[in-house]
């Protein structure tokens, strides 16, 4: 899977769970500063990319991942 | 084999109405916060002299009413459970004796927040079985007893009420089968220590347990029933929080105007907030009898139950 297909299938999931609209996910893009999304909706967002790409996120290194290129990197890393 | 159905509703809430300003005054905490996170714009707190037993007579005595039946008609009283004041007696004999139902079976069940749905469950067992011909099921909570109000984790969230339904006989399935279980491996998520201890839960962790192992269940109780999420009419969950609600509701593709959204003014009453949801939407007309309505508890144990009803 290329990065490029994760950032595009993690801004689906953030659509659908936060409303956001996928082009303004951006790999700098900070969760909470820029989406606005809070650590409940991370968790979801953490599970749906479990089920899309196969990789756990759990909650301890869920913390650390602050931006969507850090998601991207972890999923990368991990799949 | 005979089937079973709910025969009627009740449900109770204290006087004392308790808004997010309220609870601002003395925790760190404030209104749009609690609406973003929880969901909960006013809950109800019981008074100082209520107890488990007072609600659950109220709401008891309601969903009675409802049913049309004699109090000698019940042959059963389950009341779900787990924030009595002491071990015993237990509630259910003393709500049964204030109802006026001569000597019925009569035990307490305690299954944290899931208790209602384990309650029906067990009710429907006993009627089928020829056990009881009516059984009256009480989820009544004073969850106020056990939470620290300094702790602003819980403190905004647990309320106190109560919600009933009759159990009876029917010629077709009105209550379809249940689906339950648990996983006691998390047990430590959600707990109360010791005899004067307060609630503590591990937030995250049990909304990600809520959010993905929950669904799973409300589909096998659907299948068991025979339909599919499309076809329930009312999809009542426990009210633990509005965003564990909504996420639930979005895996089984259940549109949001189907979703009971009881725990705004209500708060999370633990095993009263499925037939505390039900009476309201009930008497506010949001019900279509004859309709299934799709139920599942979860919470502290861990555990969970689920199971379609018909709306009577």
């Amino acid at each position: 899977m290329t990065d490029q297909e994760i950032l595009s299938g993690l801004a689906e999931i953030i659509e659908e769970i936060a409303g956001t609209p996928a082009d303004e996910v951006t790999p700098g893009a900070n969760f909470v500063d820029d989406l606005d999304i809070d650590s409940l909706s991370m968790v979801e967002i953490a599970v749906a990319a479990q089920d899309k790409f196969g990789v756990e996120i759990p909650d301890e290194q869920l913390k650390d991942l602050k931006t969507v290129q850090d998601v991207v990197n972890f999923v990368s890393k991990n799949s | 084999m005979i089937g079973t159905k709910i025969l009627g509703f009740g449900g109770y809430q204290p006087d004392k109405v308790v808004t997010n300003d309220d609870l601002a005054k003395i925790v760190d905490t404030n209104d749009e916060w609690i609406r973003a996170r929880v969901g909960i714009q006013s809950r109800r707190f019981a008074r100082d002299d209520e107890t488990v037993a007072d609600m659950a007579e109220a709401a008891g005595a309601k969903a009675l009413a409802a049913s049309g039946l004699e109090p000698s008609e019940v042959d059963l009283v389950i009341v779900a459970t787990c924030s009595t004041e002491s071990p015993m007696p237990n509630v259910a004999a003393t709500v049964a004796y204030r109802l006026g139902i001569p000597a019925p079976g009569a035990y307490d069940l305690n299954a944290a927040c899931a208790g209602f749905c384990y309650g029906i469950g067990a009710a429907s067992d006993s009627v089928r079985a020829g056990s009881a011909r009516n059984v009256l099921v009480i989820g009544a909570e004073k969850m106020t007893s056990w939470i620290d109000m300094t702790d602003r984790s819980t403190c905004i969230i647990f309320a106190d009420g109560a919600g009933a339904a009759v159990v009876g006989q029917s010629e077709s399935a009105g209550i379809g089968p249940v689906v339950w279980g648990s996983a006691g491996d998390q047990a430590h998520k959600i707990t109360i220590e010791g005899r004067n201890g307060a609630l503590k839960q591990d937030g995250q962790a049990v909304f990600r347990w809520a959010t993905t192992a929950i669904a799973p269940v409300a589909l096998e109780a659907c299948r068991r029933a025979g339909v599919t999420p499309a076809d329930i009419s009312a999809f009542v969950p426990h009210q633990a929080n509005l965003r564990i609600i909504e996420a639930i509701a979005r895996k089984l593709g259940i549109p949001r105007d189907r979703v009971a959204d009881d725990i705004i003014h209500a708060g999370n009453t633990s095993s009263a907030s499925i037939p505390l949801a039900l009476s309201r939407m009930a008497e506010q007309g949001r019900l279509q009898p004859g309709t299934p309505a799709l139920l599942i508890a979860f919470g502290a144990g861990l555990s969970y139950a689920s199971q379609v009803i018909t709306v009577p």
